[in-house]
């Protein structure tokens, strides 16, 4: 683990996988749920990394930390959403040719995979999704599209994304949902946030 | 019996509503949003009596105008501008009393860039997540003015909807003190980290000697910096991590990002260092062609 401070008031853990980062973002919900750190403002988890924002005094919170034992996730421990998904997105060939599969097989593996939600960002209620795995990684577009419609389902890194809203975009779009991921009426707002488990169910006509 | 308002009669190059923003929900994607010079939005409210945080108006290189539909304090700080009231000219940084159909006008910042309009007691905006900020980002919260707009204020004796929600720390910078508003060249306050290792020694050396210039691209999301690349030890992007308001980002093109409070939650370029919240007024008033340099602390 490794301590990067991000300013005199916030500070960056760095940690070597997303396993270890979704143990210590859960480790850090609930020691803040029994008192731990009450100036925190913002707790962002990343694939490899947990920014704790707002701990002016960085040695403390780090000897904290790692004072800790911090217990692994365990498998299964969140309940599974499922994601509608029509599997006709513009870049679903591409994809496809890039893993080796034929579109039928592409579609069968994305589905097939239970995905785990490693955080959020991007734009509110956007989920990087993790689960297609490494060597499977999906180079963005050379260009990026310049509106991307709410519900499509793309693919950027090792992550499959969901657009809550039409925005602009450069990763691979292999298909639409009509799963609404932002709501201001729900709480929270986002339908996933890290550490859901998803898997995506095939509706194309 | 309508309640008390004021009437936009020039919007401005763009003028949003903006209070202390919506902390605490990054995690979903949200940015923190909120007044770019924080201490101005204070002492605008300070001066028009409001609570601290009541939503105000931020203007942009242009200023704003506005009529009053009812009897009201009006406070600007900020920016340095040419203030009047039905033409005539009043104080920058004062309470002005304003009477029913008198129209308040802030002129073209000279130097900065934005003005924090206050009128007595707040506007009413209903909150979103907590906050009547306007989020440029991520389209949270109200639109940007038009001409013709009318805004509800707050009623004193039912304290604004915004400033009373929730017991969620209402102003992250609160406390952050008033930087005069630069004209020629900025320094800005720097501390190294968390991806400084990602430069190489002539690099840490560029970033404390070289100079970058503001560049028109800037905007509430990012003050966007030209100059030269400062040399890397390495190359590539980053896992996606979270941002912090005053991060720079290292662009592979040379450019230096420092984001402001719209910010994306996450970033995958390599954060070398984070501005000191001091810094941050300066930087909502650095002006397109402003020189900047980098003091490391």
């Amino acid at each position: 683990m490794k301590f990067r401070p991000a300013g005199p008031s916030a500070l960056l853990v760095e940690v070597d996988s997303l396993d270890q980062a979704r143990a210590l973002h859960a480790e850090i919900a609930r020691q803040r749920a029994a008192g731990w750190a009450p100036s925190l403002l913002d707790v962002i988890p990343g694939a490899c990394t947990v920014l704790l924002d707002g701990v002016p005094d960085h040695g403390r919170a780090a000897r904290d930390i790692r004072s800790w034992t911090i217990p692994p996730v365990p498998a299964g421990s969140r309940p599974v959403t499922e994601i509608h998904c029509r599997y006709d997105g513009p870049d679903l060939p591409a994809v496809a040719a890039q893993w080796q599969l034929s579109v039928p097989e592409a579609v069968r593996l994305h589905t097939s995979i239970e995905h785990e939600v490693a955080f959020c960002g991007f734009a509110p209620g956007f989920p990087y999704i993790a689960g297609i795995g490494r060597g499977r990684e999906v180079a963005r577009r050379d260009s990026p599209r310049s509106a991307i419609p709410a519900g499509s389902v793309a693919l950027g890194g090792e992550y499959t994304g969901i657009y809550p809203r039409a925005s602009p975009g450069g990763w691979q779009v292999i298909g639409q949902t009509t799963a609404v991921m932002w709501d201001l009426r729900r709480d929270p707002a986002a339908l996933l946030v890290a550490g859901d488990r998803v898997r995506f169910i095939d509706v194309t006509p | 019996m309508t309640g008390r308002s004021i009437q936009v009669a020039r919007p401005g190059a763009l003028t949003t509503i903006q209070d202390c923003g919506r902390p605490g929900y990054a995690h979903l994607g949200v940015p923190r949003s909120g007044a770019l010079d924080a201490p101005a939005h204070h002492r605008a409210n300070q001066l028009a009596g409001n609570p601290p945080g009541a939503p105000v108006l931020e203007t942009t290189l242009t200023g704003v105008a506005v009529t009053a539909r009812a009897a009201v304090t009006a406070a600007v700080t900020g920016a340095h501008a040419a203030v009047r009231l039905d033409g005539r000219p009043v104080g920058l940084g004062t309470a002005v009393a304003m009477a029913p159909g008198q129209t308040l006008d802030v002129g073209p910042a000279r130097p900065g860039v934005r003005s924090y309009v206050a009128f007595s007691v707040g506007l009413r905006v209903p909150p979103v997540l907590g906050s009547a900020s306007t989020d440029l980002l991520s389209g949270l919260g109200p639109a940007r003015l038009t001409a013709g707009d009318v805004l509800e204020l707050g009623d004193a004796a039912a304290p604004d909807a915004a400033a009373a929600a929730g017991s969620r720390p209402r102003c992250p910078q609160a406390g952050v003190p008033a930087a005069p508003v630069p004209g020629e060249r900025a320094e800005l306050l720097i501390h190294l980290g968390p991806r400084d290792d990602w430069l190489s020694d002539a690099g840490l050396a560029a970033l404390r000697d070289d100079a970058w210039t503001v560049s028109p691209q800037s905007n509430r999301v990012a003050l966007r910096l030209a100059g030269a690349a400062p040399p890397r030890s390495r190359s590539g992007e980053l896992p996606s991590e979270g941002l912090v308001a005053g991060a720079i980002e290292a662009l592979p093109d040379g450019q230096l990002v420092v984001f402001l409070a719209d910010h994306p939650t996450t970033g995958g370029y390599p954060v070398i260092a984070v501005l000191d919240p001091r810094s941050l007024p300066v930087c909502a008033q650095a002006r397109p062609g402003l020189t900047v340099t980098f003091r490391i602390a």
